[in-house]
């Protein structure tokens, strides 16, 4: 059997309805409750509007925190742990959290945006506020002392200058609720956000918030302890393993089950294009799906040829077009220039293509079910497996195990539904897991996209005049949760009704422009069903991609006016953060001020520096890359980063390094490595080989980090912000070396090596 | 025909009786109920399932259970303790390394073989001996800073 939580176990049941009677007290509280209703013995019903929704106190003094949202492998519970701690006054290693079981937490949208701690954390703030408040207040009752001469440390509440009299949150209310109402918004989600009456505390004396605990879950993960989903296991569970088309859009006209027949116990079930494999054993299961013959549909190759892909791009017509950003004029800018400066720039489509393929194990009965996922957002996922099982919500319990590595929309949440329905089908529990063909083959794709940009310039270079267009697939041809099954592969080979969504973006810049256009526009996905391109929410969605675009673009300008790139960013920022940041990655990375690109590109090793900057959500982040070029090869290496950030109030320095660094590496990955290649047929990058990611030899040297800390401010999200600039920041350090412009990422060294002939 | 395949697993003698073509990572997993390693691509491609065999590093994904047989194989969960780690692992969390953590095998059990051949690696030598190895979370800052200074704990 699993753990089911990386945190400590939540108490169990049992311990949290063996209530202690409530506590009887006369004082009268503030608010218009009365202490006498504290301490209730049963838990009131899981809602936002609860305190105990949010955390509970032990009788041995421990802290549990229901966490709405997840941490996948960054450190946000830690986060949010150090939250509660500060707010509460006990200390952290007091403190666990839970999350990601839907029995014991409210849906806060799960991992979504990279705002475990911008928005997840508001509430469990709130709560842990509101907590210390209530506690404070029941202390003073019990002593018969006013608040204002008690002192809480360590979770003990103390007379002021008689610390013999003291009671400790434990003994206050341990194992007990408070059943006391929360202020709720009404949404559930992101937006999702609880208040007490209690402020919380100012962050000028925060103790806890802004130090650098360690994981929790890294220990377990080192000594090979820690359960993945994959290392579910349920009595009586069968091993399944799914079936795709060869060629995307074809459908089953028959499936001949004596192939397999020589595999003990094997099972085969079907519904239109859904086909999956069931064994005891999993090894047979596998060779079952390898061997399986299935005679399929002649379906016409919905693709067209890979090399043609930006052309269809250029050419398709546009389904949705958005303009969320037109200030001036821009025609009689652009007629009224002295010089226009053009570009246009081209990003493929990329994979998830994490660890391990996608996992889930379902055990699904009359009366309702079980889900084990690796999902980042598991309430989501446990609403979708209740509707493809027929179940209300409530009677499917979503269990979150840690997965292989998540940053979107992946394959986990697809595996889930396949488990409910094999499991539906056979009546006994079952695990799917994907082959590594399906994890890159198969898995929701980042959209492939073109990005025009132009520039009007005056005589003296002033640029008066900017226009950026993206065109693209929808960065949601399939939703970015998993709670309705007509965006699961399964739903689709099954032939619900389609539901396409539209979306793209636009930089996230705020260069002070005097006419300035930012606009997308979306095309129709290649194959509207059940397609291995559909396209879904991919680490920091289209941002890479844009700013890619945006950045190279502002670089583009800054050569033809014979700026330095620097300088000529600093020109047209105005917020004060954006040039802070920018100041400091220059800075710190001793930035020589030049126009790009330099003057002498001889020798066989090319050097290069660039700069590129972005905004996300809150938070901003300029990043200086240094590359080193192998001229006979056309080889990048990004050798060096100063990465300047800053995502307001931090709240653990180390954990944000190493989000920080993840960020650059799968940034650089994605710059220099990736594309989902294809052919008519079938996506063709199905395995590291061909689908090739940074590897060791070629990490950078160095990632220099320059944290700017803004306690003034909120914490924004840093699980996305800084893989946003680093593509610009490698392409406009290729073009300092070498005097080429690549507009078209990855940039590989087929690419680069004709143009330095 | 199913066999019984015998070895040391972690310092404890084990017999399985499976067909000798299994792969050695669905016997770890399945019938003898490890939960580490891990399945990542089925290929030798990506390290997630690599065990040592007599010291050297194994993708069990890839080889027969057949080849474990006689041998002394080591998982992650067998190099060392909470209690007693291996150098790498003490390293590893001093160094705060993983994220998903799900490819951990292949670097720990990899750069444990290298140290053991050459315990005093320089940069370059690192680099290439962990090369192929996949960290789709980008890592790769911390698993060399944890590698340099199990190195030079040793």
């Amino acid at each position: 059997m699993t753990q089911f939580s990386i945190a400590k176990l939540p108490l169990d049941r049992r311990s949290l309805f063996r209530g202690t009677g409530a506590l009887v007290v006369s004082l009268g509280l503030p608010g218009g409750f009365a202490a006498a209703e504290l301490g209730a013995a049963v838990k009131p019903p899981l809602a936002p509007d609860q305190l105990d929704s949010w955390l509970a106190i032990k009788s041995d003094d421990n802290v549990v925190a229901y966490f709405g949202k997840m941490d996948m492998g960054q450190g946000v519970d830690v986060a949010i742990a150090q939250i509660v701690a500060e707010e509460l006054d006990v200390p952290l290693a007091r403190v666990s959290v839970v999350m990601g079981d839907t029995l014991w937490t409210v849906n806060q949208g799960g991992a979504s945006g990279s705002t475990g701690v911008q928005k997840g954390g508001i509430a469990l703030r709130n709560a842990a506020a509101e907590a210390r408040r209530v506690l404070l207040e029941l202390a003073s009752a019990r002593l018969g002392v006013p608040a204002d001469r008690l002192e809480i440390a360590d979770g003990v509440v103390a007379v002021t200058g008689d610390p013999a009299r003291k009671l400790s949150y434990g003994e206050l209310i341990g194992d007990r609720y408070f059943d006391l109402p929360m202020k709720w918004n009404g949404k559930l989600g992101n937006d999702l956000v609880a208040e007490g009456q209690a402020k919380p505390k100012p962050p000028g004396i925060y103790k806890i918030v802004g130090t650098s605990p360690p994981r929790f879950d890294v220990p377990a993960k080192v000594f090979g302890t820690l359960d993945y989903v994959t290392d579910v296991k349920v009595p009586g569970m069968l091993h399944g393993r799914m079936i795709r088309p060869p060629v995307a859009g074809a459908v089953p006209v028959a499936v001949d089950e004596s192939s397999v027949r020589d595999i003990p116990r094997v099972r085969v079930v079907r519904d239109k294009g859904f086909i999956g494999i069931l064994a005891e054993r999993e090894w047979d299961a596998v060779q079952a799906a390898e061997r399986l013959q299935v005679t399929w549909s002649e379906a016409a190759p919905p693709f067209p040829e890979n090399a043609a892909l930006y052309q269809h791009i250029r050419q398709a017509p546009v389904l949705k077009r958005e303009v969320p950003l037109a200030t001036g004029e821009i025609e009689p800018a652009f007629a009224g220039a002295a010089r226009v400066v053009e570009a246009e720039y081209e990003w493929p489509f990329q994979s998830h293509a994490s660890m391990g393929p996608g996992c889930a194990v379902v055990d699904a009965r009359e009366d309702g079910a079980t889900l084990w996922t690796g999902s980042q957002k598991p309430h989501f996922a446990r609403d979708g497996v209740a509707r493809a099982l027929g179940l209300p919500q409530e009677k499917v319990h979503g269990i979150w195990v840690p997965g292989p590595g998540s940053y979107g929309r992946n394959d986990a949440g697809d595996a889930g539904i396949d488990a409910a329905l094999l499991s539906k089908a056979v009546g006994r529990p079952v695990r799917v897991q994907g082959m590594r063909y399906e994890g890159h083959g198969w898995d929701p794709k980042g959209p492939a996209s073109i990005h025009r940009a132009r520039a009007a310039l005056d005589p003296n270079g002033a640029v008066i005049g900017y226009a950026f267009e993206s065109k693209g697939f929808s960065r949601v041809d399939i939703d970015t949760n998993e709670s309705d099954p007509a965006y699961s592969l399964a739903g689709q080979l099954m032939g619900l009704p389609l539901k396409p969504l539209q979306g793209f973006g636009i930089p996230a810049e705020a260069y002070g422009f005097a006419n300035k256009q930012l606009a997308w526009e979306t095309i129709a996905p290649l194959l509207d069903r059940a397609s291995p391109l559909r396209t879904a929410h991919l680490r920091d969605p289209v941002g890479p991609q844009i700013q890619f675009a945006s950045e190279s673009f502002i670089d583009e300008i800054a050569a033809a006016i014979g700026a330095d790139p620097v300088a000529f960013r600093l020109r047209y920022l105005k917020a004060p953060r954006d040039i802070a940041v920018v100041k400091a990655a220059a800075e710190r990375a001793k930035w020589e001020p030049r126009p790009s690109p330099r003057p002498d590109r001889n020798g066989d090793t090319l050097t290069g520096r660039g700069i590129a900057y972005a905004q996300r959500s809150g938070a901003v982040v300029a990043i200086v890359a240094e590359v080193e070029i192998d001229r006979r090869s056309g080889k990048v290496w990004a050798r060096k980063f100063t990465v300047a950030h800053d995502c307001g109030l931090i709240i653990n320095p180390d954990g944000l390094r190493h989000c920080i660094e993840g960020n650059i590496v799968q940034g650089t990955s994605r710059a220099l490595s990736e594309e989902v290649a294809f052919d008519p047929a079938r996506v063709t990058s199905t395995d590291w080989l061909s689908y090739p990611i940074l590897d060791i030899t070629e990490a950078p040297e160095a990632v220099d980090i320059v944290l700017l800390n803004r306690p003034e401010l909120p914490p924004a999200g840093a699980g996305e912000s800084s893989i946003r600039p680093v593509a610009a920041a490698i392409a406009n350090a290729v073009f300092d070396a070498t005097g080429v412009r690549l507009r078209r990422a990855p940039l590989t060294p087929e690419r680069l090596k004709p143009a330095l002939a | 025909m199913a066999e019984r395949i015998a070895f040391e697993l972690n310092g404890e003698q084990r017999t399985v009786e499976v067909t000798p073509e299994t792969p050695l990572l669905y016997v770890l997993r399945n019938e003898l109920g490890l939960n580490n390693p891990h399945f990542g691509c089925g290929l030798a491609q990506c390290g997630a399932c690599t065990v040592h065999l007599d010291g050297a590093a194994t993708r069990s994904c890839s080889v027969p259970v057949s080849a474990a047989a006689g041998t002394k194989l080591t998982t992650l969960a067998g190099l060392g303790t909470p209690e007693k780690p291996h150098p790498l692992q003490a390293a590893f969390i001093a160094e705060q390394v993983p994220q998903c953590g799900y490819c951990l095998n292949g670097w720990i059990m990899t750069a444990a073989a290298l140290l053991r051949e050459n315990p005093h690696p320089s940069e370059q030598q690192i680099r290439d001996g962990l090369s192929g190895l996949k960290c789709r979370c980008g890592t790769h800052m911390a698993i060399l800073r944890a590698v340099r200074r199990a190195a030079q704990a040793a």
